[in-house]
């Protein structure tokens, strides 16, 4: 599949000539599995097969979940009692979904931090990336739906209040978040709606997940220099690539192992360290929580969103200039998907013709600082709507778009970048002679010291 | 009446919603320590059973549990009575039985009863739907291993009442050291000595809240036990696994790296 030459599949028996000259299906596997993958990949690259794996533990254990669950105001949050008490591993089955969702967005999170340190981005995976930003932005959708189903209170307010956020959006606002509720309020009819697109969801990002997959087959893997696989012949491509199996399946399910013996212990010690207590308590429209806050995955965006309020002047700005259309309501909401918006212009935002960071001094620093800036959101979210955590979460969401919108493209003018290797295979031996060497020191220093 | 009983239900529910995120702050929660703390801790079965025997004799007047399942009571992660003792436990309450159109005793296979008659919050899932101290933005490791803090929220909230007490729009509050608002609407429900337990434990007000606590720890999470043990055994495993695919990996790198070195 992908540009990288490498050997294909043959099919030498009878058998496998007979289907595969009548499905390819055989050569279609044995290519994706056999691509050849940059030997140079770093742990940061492990995220794609946790990821995999948290959407089929997500599908599995919530296709067993819907058997035993019921989407009625009724009795919605008594069968997520009844699965926890009288179904046979039920309580183990939701707090593995329940959590798997957490594993979930720390993968994607890492994923697409890989992905702009190293500028997987960049041309010529556009595509994949614009991909990865739809599987994201479903995974939202789908989180939060989920969110709402065991109809505890912060799933009955978390629901009114994103779903109030189209309502702001002016002139269609309405109508479109009466579509999404089925009526004028979070009812039964939201509920119903919620659990059909909450099964939906998932398997629109399983067929997403494959394009991605395919694409980034076509251009073949980023690597931690930025710098391509030879391509001119299969020798020399040889030098820069293995085979992903088995050396990096082996390498990827021994990370996913090191990660889920964290998950489990989460999971089995403190399953309801990541939720919130108050969805224990069942759905009352009449009593509002003194905080709604959203799961901790949201938080950045979540702030980001309530950081512009009327006092800001930008705000005051436009809402002057579009004669009130755009008010601090639909400022808020446009902030934060303009905040996901420039995540996903990133190709075409950064300038630099340099890919990985690795290579670019000023880049390195703003890049840390963007991490920090996520986690300072994350936390700002989580806090009150008062001062000083209003000032802050300006701060921060001004600089997640300056990140976006001024340093990208400004840095790659500016920035003189260091000096890349000439290919992947010259990356790699160089580490490895310098382990080596390494480890040379470290053996010859007891001959230098007395042993007594 | 019946709009009145909703009135007094509505307000209560306020109260709820305004203690609602007790995981934040106000009220002082005291460390109790529990037997079921950390992630080889277990339920104490006559603890547990001494809980029932508060809950029984003193909550159950206002309270209600209905998501617990009376057969539950048999379990032998949790309070471990016979089948004999939970059948003969069952009957001390009266069920209302939709095919009879009247009350009748319960049975194992019935839930506790719902109460709310005194507008008094459902204790089923009290212990989860309230944090104490720890959380629910504690570090990871606090929560590891001292749990939630729900049964510790209980246990000082029965325990916190200071025997102030004032007069607002027609009702009573009683001052509570524990409580997010300072004054609740229940009054205190334990004076100590207020139930006998047949194996002659203490019954001071401060067991008995202990007690208590940890038996409606055990109705919101009567599978920890078995949640734990699964835990435990799927780390141990992930952990082995992780060993040996480490040794695997690195085996069969090793030709690729060599062959670095000698390039």
């Amino acid at each position: 599949m992908s540009g990288i030459p490498h050997d294909h599949y043959e099919p030498k028996t009878k058998g496998e000539k007979w289907l595969d000259s009548r499905l390819p299906i055989v050569g279609l596997l044995y290519n994706t599995i056999m691509i050849p993958t940059p030997k140079n990949l770093n742990w940061m690259w492990i995220w794609g097969i946790v990821l995999t794996f948290c959407l089929a533990l997500q599908i599995i254990t919530g296709i067993v979940l819907a058997m035993h669950y019921t989407p009625h105001v009724d009795v919605a949050f008594a069968s997520v009692e009844h699965i926890m008490r009288n179904v046979n591993g039920g309580h183990m089955i939701r707090y593995l979904h329940a959590n798997g969702a957490s594993l979930f967005f720390i993968a994607v999170y890492a994923h697409i931090f890989r992905g702009l340190y190293y500028g997987s981005y960049k041309a010529p995976r556009e595509i994949t990336w614009i991909i990865g930003m739809l599987i994201y932005l479903l995974m939202m959708g789908t989180a939060f739906m989920g969110y709402v189903l065991p109809w505890g209170q912060m799933s009955f307010w978390g629901a009114t209040v994103i779903t109030g956020l189209f309502g702001a959006i002016p002139f269609i606002g309405e109508p479109i978040q009466t579509l999404l509720l089925g009526g004028p309020a979070v009812d039964n009819a939201t509920l119903n709606r919620f659990f059909s697109l909450h099964y939906l969801f998932p398997f629109l990002i399983a067929g997403l997940v494959m394009v991605h997959i395919w694409a980034f087959h076509t251009t073949g893997n980023n690597n931690p220099t930025g710098v391509e696989v030879r391509r001119t012949s299969k020798a020399e491509a040889g030098k820069d690539t293995v085979s992903f199996w088995p050396y990096f399946v082996i390498k990827d399910l021994f990370a996913l192992a090191v990660l889920l013996a964290g998950f489990f212990a989460i999971v089995g010690f403190m399953p309801n360290y990541l939720g919130h207590p108050d969805n224990y308590i069942e759905a009352n429209p009449l009593a509002t929580p003194a905080h709604i806050v959203p799961e901790w995955y949201f938080l950045p965006f979540y702030a980001i969103l309530r950081a512009f309020t009327a006092e800001v002047w930008v705000v005051q700005f436009a809402s002057f200039i579009t004669a009130g259309i755009i008010d601090a309501k639909f400022f808020g909401v446009l902030a934060m998907f303009g905040a996901i918006i420039v995540l996903a212009l990133a190709p075409w935002l950064d300038t630099s013709s340099v890919r990985s960071a690795r290579y670019r001094p000023m880049l390195k620093w703003w890049f840390g600082i963007l991490v920090f800036d996520f986690f300072a959101l994350m936390w700002l979210g989580a806090m009150p709507a008062e001062e000083p955590y209003a000032t802050l979460s300006l701060i921060a969401s001004a600089y997640w778009f300056g990140y976006f919108l001024i340093i990208l493209p400004l840095l790659g003018i500016i920035e003189k970048p260091d000096s890349q290797p000439l290919s992947i295979e010259e990356d790699f031996n160089n580490k490895h002679v310098k382990k080596i060497k390494k480890a040379d020191e470290l053996y010859a220093k007891p001959d230098a010291t007395p042993a007594e | 009446m019946r709009f009145l009983k909703l009135g007094r239900n509505m307000l209560s529910a306020c109260f709820i919603a305004s203690t609602s995120f007790a995981a934040g702050g106000g009220g002082y929660i005291e460390d109790f320590d529990f037997s079921f703390e950390g992630p080889l801790g277990t339920y104490d079965q006559t603890q547990l059973q001494r809980g029932l025997k508060v809950y029984t004799e003193v909550c159950s007047s206002c309270h209600g549990l209905k998501y617990v399942p009376l057969r539950t009571l048999a379990d032998e992660d949790g309070l471990g009575y016979s089948d004999e003792q939970v059948r003969a436990y069952a009957e001390y309450y009266e069920i209302f039985d939709p095919e009879l159109d009247d009350y009748r005793p319960a049975v194992p296979a019935d839930h506790f009863p719902a109460v709310v008659d005194a507008g008094a919050p459902d204790l089923s899932l009290m212990a989860k739907a309230r944090a104490g101290f720890h959380g629910p933005y504690g570090t990871g490791i606090s929560q590891l291993v001292n749990g939630m803090g729900g049964a510790e929220y209980i246990a000082s909230l029965l325990t916190g009442y200071t025997g102030e007490e004032k007069e607002e729009y027609g009702s009573v509050f009683y001052e509570n050291t524990a409580y997010p608002g300072k004054w609740i609407a229940m009054s205190p429900p334990l004076y100590g000595e207020d139930v006998d337990f047949d194996d002659g434990h203490a019954n001071d007000i401060y067991s008995e809240a202990e007690d208590v606590a940890a038996f409606l720890m055990w109705a919101a999470e009567p599978k920890m036990m078995a949640r734990k043990h699964t835990g435990f055994v799927g780390v141990l495993f992930l952990v082995i696994l992780s060993v040996l695919l480490y040794l695997t990996n690195k085996r069969l790198w090793a030709p690729i790296k060599k062959e670095s070195i000698s390039s």
